[in-house]
């Protein structure tokens, strides 16, 4: 398959290996930002062929796993109301609120969609119009654009029964959050190629001054990903902190300019929870002034509703790489995917999920490193 | 409180574990469904020959060994590339039987249609039955009719159940995989799976690709000809392979170990799962099996299924292994290994 396969080939990915092997000299700790990239080094088992000197730790770049929960439960009870269609990706209607998850709404009578596209929900607002649609505008700079662009559709033909409930996070300033925390370990990072590819990567230049790392913007195949490895061990040997980009195919240092235009125009920073990192100031995205009518925490009268965050998952210290998921005395007894204790365990982003259904228990990785 | 206090407090909401309703993984063929099979079904039903889980149950009458089998088609959309609910419902059941080393004997049907389904539609399914019987040499001998209100179904349910005759000579059961066996596909996986997704409303993917719904007892046939000492045979319906391979793992207590690069799938298929996010391993078949078959018999065993066109596209795969009781292990293109696990969730609803 063209432009898969060329980032897979085994004899390419072994030379890349021999190329980290030689120049790495010391132990060195890097953290892969996003999901996506998480569920490639355990899906391709990457975590495995790489030197043993080199740590790799899962960021927080999940989306449905740090969106609050309060958040979840605003979805529940929107999505509860009756007369609502309540449309989503597919990811967030297992993650836990207070009182179960989306799919339980579904089968408890609520109408809860899964669309692959926000203009999805748009088309069924227009389809449906003595209904009340809602769309859960979940995700990272990646996914800005397109959910904007639903905004921005449904104003244009003047969609009144459409709204979004906006859980926007961004990704520069969750890193200046684990980097600025007491006994951060990580020495480098592989940046979300998707991310920069929408945003540029300029922003991420005062971030490797600032904390003196190196920042390599990376892809999700599996040569990508250790491009962007050898590419953070290079700096970090030779004592150099600067970003870099080893996904020039995709992401250029100033994004996607129609992009980040629709994205201004229905978007402004604000202040967001995150789960596992708690309140960031301006890390996040809500619906600008001009389209506040669509701002489904008004229409349904929820803006005021808290939630505090229980204590019984330590999801909060996997999202930022502090806790191994197998390290977590939960993790595959009482939290399942079936019967999840956080996001982390069910999105397909999710670093437990990724453990859990790669198999990648330490005895396993111990047992095969040895076979 | 310091620092690491702090984070720990920051922490996910405790589960909720009693559902107290179905929900639609209870029929995804994953692990949902497989508690709820364990831990209702089972208990209620205290069968020995429930318990072995096989794709049909054997039971004896006199000294005649029968096979017999469930199942019910709720696929949407019903008519799909490839087939329809109507031949679905006959390959899903006699495939079955075949999985259970039988030759089907007769079939039942079971339709349950909503008010208002077209009879033009009805008539296409019932000619898509009668000319898959007609193929596979089976008959249809008793059947029902239900009709419910418009609205509270989804155009045409299907139920068949089939019986069919034990092969003498042959003992296949999801239990008797052993180490040093082969283990055999009997052509690429996924194909259904993504033809059905393909054609339903909502997901914008175009693609010639068809369901590959099919009966695969003449390539059973073939096979136990040639190898009588077949040792478990499974048809990778919802699931795919990995949750097949698994169920097998966990029956015969043994470990699995299968190379990616040896597993079968087509790039249209491979394609689809990587635009969609899924895993082709994951993905249903409707017209494929897998067999496990002592090493020493592996070749002979796939000529015979190559031999024949819908066989040719069969290859070895994997072996079962002593290592590691009950997993499965994948070996992947690039040398590393990850462990398969049971499909969890639903990944695709409706598929059959």
């Amino acid at each position: 398959m063209r432009y898969v396969d060329e980032y897979r080939d085994p004899e390419a990915i072994r030379a890349l290996l021999a190329r980290i092997e030689a120049t790495i000299t010391r132990p060195w700790t890097l953290m892969e930002v996003c999901g996506g990239q998480t569920h490639s080094i355990l899906k391709f088992g990457l975590d495995e062929i790489l030197p043993s000197r080199l740590r790799l730790i899962h960021g927080p770049g999940c989306p449905v796993c740090v969106t609050p929960l309060e958040q979840i439960d605003r979805a529940l009870a929107i999505a509860s109301t009756p007369g609502v269609i309540f449309c989503s990706f597919g990811d967030m209607l297992r993650v836990p609120g207070s009182q179960g998850d989306l799919l339980l709404a579904k089968a408890r009578g609520a109408d809860v969609r899964i669309v692959y596209s926000p203009l999805d929900a748009v088309a069924i607002a227009r389809q449906e119009p003595s209904r009340r649609v809602v769309f859960f505008a979940v995700g990272f700079e990646t996914t800005a654009p397109a959910n904007a662009m639903a905004a921005h559709v449904a104003a244009r033909d003047g969609l009144d029964n459409f709204s979004m409930l906006v859980a926007h996070v961004l990704v520069p300033p969750a890193l200046e959050a684990l980097l600025s925390a007491a006994g951060c370990e990580i020495q480098g990072l592989l940046a979300p190629g998707h991310v920069c590819v929408v945003t540029g990567y300029r922003d991420y230049e005062p971030i490797a001054a600032r904390y003196r790392i190196p920042i390599v913007v990376t892809g999700f195949e599996p040569l990508d990903l250790l491009r962007g490895v050898h590419a953070a061990v290079v700096q970090l040997e030779r004592g150099e902190a600067r970003v870099e980009n080893q996904y020039e195919r995709v992401a250029g240092i100033d994004g996607n300019s129609a992009a980040r235009r629709v994205v201004a125009e229905v978007f402004s920073v604000c202040d967001r929870k995150w789960r596992g990192l708690g309140e960031i100031p301006r890390s996040g995205y809500g619906l600008s002034p001009a389209y506040a009518g669509f701002d489904a925490e008004r229409v349904f009268g929820l803006a005021d509703l808290r939630v505090a965050e229980p204590t019984d998952c330590k999801s909060g210290l996997v999202l930022q790489g502090r806790l191994r998921p197998t390290q977590c005395p939960q993790f595959g007894k009482r939290c399942t995917p079936e019967h999840p204790l956080g996001a982390t365990m069910v999105s397909s982003e999710g670093a437990c999920a990724a453990y859990f259904h790669y198999g990648r228990t330490a005895d396993f990785v111990a047992a095969e490193a040895g076979a | 409180m310091n620092d690491f206090e702090k984070l720990a407090r920051l922490a996910c909401p405790l589960p909720h574990n009693d559902d107290g309703v179905v929900q639609m993984a209870h029929g995804g063929g994953g692990r949902k469904m497989a508690q709820l099979i364990e831990q209702m079904f089972l208990p209620a039903f205290q069968s020995d020959t429930l318990a072995q889980l096989g794709d049909g149950a054997v039971v004896s009458i006199g000294s005649e060994r029968l096979a017999f089998t469930t199942d019910t088609f709720v696929v949407q959309p019903p008519f799909f590339p490839g087939g329809d609910i109507g031949s679905l419902a006959v390959h899903g059941t006699v495939n079955d039987l075949a999985m259970c080393g039988a030759e089907p004997v007769a079939l039942s049907l079971g339709l349950v249609l909503e008010e208002g389904f077209a009879m033009a539609d009805l008539q296409h399914i019932v000619a898509s039955i009668a000319a898959a019987c007609s193929e596979i040499g089976v008959s249809v001998v008793t059947g029902d009719t239900k009709v419910v209100d418009r609205g509270k179904g989804d155009g045409i349910y299907i139920n068949t159940s089939g019986i069919g005759r034990l092969r003498s000579g042959i003992h296949v059961g999801p239990q008797r995989a052993a180490v040093g066996d082969a283990i055999l596909v009997s052509g690429p996986v996924g194909d259904h799976g993504i033809a059905v997704m393909a054609a339903r409303n909502g997901i914008a993917l175009q693609t010639e690709l068809k369901s590959d719904s099919a009966a695969v007892l003449p390539l059973v046939r073939a096979m136990l000809d040639r190898v009588p000492t077949v040792k478990t045979m499974r048809d990778p319906t919802r699931g795919g392979l990995a949750t097949a391979l698994c169920e097998i793992a966990v029956s015969s207590q043994v470990g699995i170990r299968i190379d990616e690069s040896a597993v079968p799938v087509r790039p249209e298929v491979r394609g689809a799962c990587e635009l969609l996010g899924f895993d082709p391993l994951y993905v249903a078949c409707e017209g494929r099996f897998l067999a496990i078959v002592p090493a020493e018999q592996a070749d002979a065993a796939l000529a015979a299924v190559q031999a024949l066109p819908a066989g040719a596209g069969a290859r070895r795969i994997g072996e079962v292994t002593e290592k590691e009781s009950g997993r499965v292990v994948l070996r992947t293109r690039i040398g590393s290994h990850r462990r398969l696990e049971r499909l969890s969730g639903e990944q695709l609803p409706r598929i059959c």
